[in-house]
């Protein structure tokens, strides 16, 4: 499969409103038991901007070290953003796992 | 590769959408991790360029993702959950700072032209909304460890103005002027410096029970520096990514103000309607009741509800909830907890650290479910809470609190407040629950006095 694609502007603009509609429908009903899970797993995927920081790092030639030194510290940051963000979010959600099978037990 | 990317979108949707239901969560959380890793790995590969970059470059990627993992894998184990609202505010900034940076690289290692306008406005803005996001962040973490900050006054709320002023018309210069007025470089930079001062300066004056507006509102912003920077590497993951995020903490922000009864505006504005008129706390008629007669009340009672409030989670009384519950059960005596949404300092805080304390998922309420069969519950005890139980909000439109939806407590037939002294909650309103006749205040440290209630509960 060899096709590649780019996105022009417009069609940039045309995912923005189709995803802002369908980011507000995948979460219009959340109980409120799950509000502080689904914050800190939303804040672990806004790490995603590291994705610019990974871009700037594969493509400047090493002795450009100081946009190596700076972008490393930006995809440091982002990833322990991403990593940090999930792994806290499991935490949580495995308490309320336990739980439940304490309900089921009792 | 593409391919990829599609599967890792899809992915990222289904996850949040799973997070959504409680029985799901937890695979959600998982497929929107791997999603991401996916992604990652997807970006490397495709924009890895061998004739400018070599082997040293892959390294160091590898190197700095497998360090991250860990320093983040042991942030997330180490952090208590009373100091969640704490990390999610650091690793916002975290993500912040990297957006700055990220852009500061794009707009000094390679120029942008004057025909580039469109492409520069995203690179300012990016930095800009990135910039207000980490400081912000940063100066919330610091409110949330109860660290001491020069106090907000008019001259920050003026400066903060100033400044907001200041880039706006930047930006607009850039954006217009027919020629560029000054080197796109130190625009950015310029611009950069003002949105750090200025995140800063902005949630200076937002403090205590607004906290949980303001950490959605800084996921959110956080989400759309991930739309803009999905706009200029032209990455659908990362826009797509940006826009659920931006969507949650939108949604969040505005339901967490609705449960204040509070405009977003007037939050993030740092004010607060100072109460006018009403009365003072001296006129109120205090009735007390002793550990004793709160564990017999207890005793007697069928069904008995315990309304936490961040006070409660202070003084670290959760487990003794649990072992009151317990105790109660074996009597048949059934407890419920209800939850205010904005109990806590983070939306669904309160949740998480019941859920600590191993307090069965089935217990906990929230307000909209009981609040019209109240008058069912025999005994409703108050844990640190204040504001959220306060009458006033319903039927003294003098009150500064007036219009904020409260658990109707007053409704129970018998109402202890645990409490520490007569303090008032943050809003500074008078409580009127505490003139009710059918209200009494147990006073002492929660922990401990849920103890002596357990202990006098083992002799009746």
């Amino acid at each position: 499969m060899d096709f590649t694609y780019h996105i022009t502007p417009i069609d940039g603009l045309f995912v923005l409103a189709l995803s802002l509609f369908l980011g507000f429908e995948v979460i219009k009903h959340i109980p409120a038991v799950l509000h502080t899970p689904l914050m800190s797993g939303a804040n672990a995927i806004s790490g995603i901007i590291l994705f610019g920081g990974l871009i700037q790092l594969v493509t400047t030639p090493p002795d450009r070290i100081w946009v190596l030194v700076f972008s490393s510290i930006a995809v440091f940051l982002g990833a322990v953003n991403i990593a940090g963000g999930f792994f806290v979010t499991h935490r949580m959600l495995a308490m309320f796992q336990v739980n439940k099978k304490d309900r089921k037990k009792s | 590769m593409e391919f990829l990317f599609f599967i890792a979108t899809l992915g990222l949707i289904l996850g949040l959408k799973f997070m959504g239901d409680a029985a799901k969560a937890k695979q959600g959380n998982i497929i929107a991790a791997i999603s991401v890793a996916v992604a990652l790995v997807g970006v490397i590969i495709k924009n890895y360029d061998p004739t400018r970059a070599g082997t040293i470059n892959i390294i160091l990627v590898v190197g700095l993702l497998s360090v991250a993992t860990v320093v983040g894998r042991v942030l997330a184990q180490r952090v208590a959950m009373t100091k969640m609202p704490q990390l999610v505010s650091v690793l916002n900034g975290m993500g912040g700072l990297a957006a700055v940076v990220i852009a500061l690289i794009e707009g000094i290692a390679h120029p942008i032209g004057d025909d580039m306008r469109a492409t520069g406005g995203l690179l300012l803005l990016s930095s800009v909304f990135g910039g207000v996001a980490f400081t912000g962040s940063m100066v919330a973490h610091s409110k949330l460890e109860g660290k001491k900050l020069p106090k907000a006054t008019q001259v920050h709320k003026v400066m903060a103005y100033a400044l907001l002023g200041a880039m706006v018309l930047l930006f607009a210069a850039y954006m217009l002027a027919p020629a560029p007025f000054m080197p796109f470089t130190s625009l950015l930079i310029l611009v950069t410096v003002l949105a750090l001062a200025y995140g800063g300066l902005f949630t200076l004056p937002i403090g205590g029970a607004d906290m949980p507006v303001l950490i959605c509102f800084l996921v959110a912003l956080h989400g759309l520096v991930a739309i803009l920077a999905g706009l200029f590497f032209q990455d659908t993951v990362m826009l797509i990514g940006g826009v659920l995020v931006g969507a949650i903490g939108l949604l969040l922000t505005v339901k967490m103000s609705e449960a204040m009864n509070r405009s977003l505006g007037s939050v993030l504005a740092g004010k607060f309607v100072s109460a006018k008129g009403g009365r003072s706390e001296a006129e109120q008629e205090i009735r007390s009741i002793s550990v004793v007669e709160t564990a017999s009340l207890l005793a007697f009672s069928n069904k008995v509800a315990v309304i936490p409030g961040y006070g409660m989670a202070v003084a670290q009384a959760q487990r003794e909830c649990f072992a009151l519950q317990e105790k109660l059960r074996e009597n048949n005596v059934e407890l419920h907890y209800i939850i205010h949404p904005v109990a806590g300092r983070m939306p669904g805080h309160m949740n998480v650290l019941l859920a600590e304390a191993n307090i069965p998922y089935a217990s906990v309420l929230e307000m909209s479910e009981v609040n019209n069969t109240m008058e069912h519950y025999d005994t409703v005890l108050v844990i640190g809470a204040n504001d959220v139980v306060n009458p006033a909000a319903e039927n003294d439109p003098e009150s500064s609190i007036y219009g904020m939806p409260i658990i109707r407590a007053y409704k129970a037939k018998q109402v202890v407040v645990m409490k520490r002294s007569m303090g008032k909650g943050y809003s500074g309103a008078v409580n009127t629950l505490f003139d009710r006749q059918n209200c009494r205040i147990l006073f002492g440290d929660a922990k401990s006095s849920l103890e002596e209630i357990i202990n006098e509960l083992k002799h009746i």
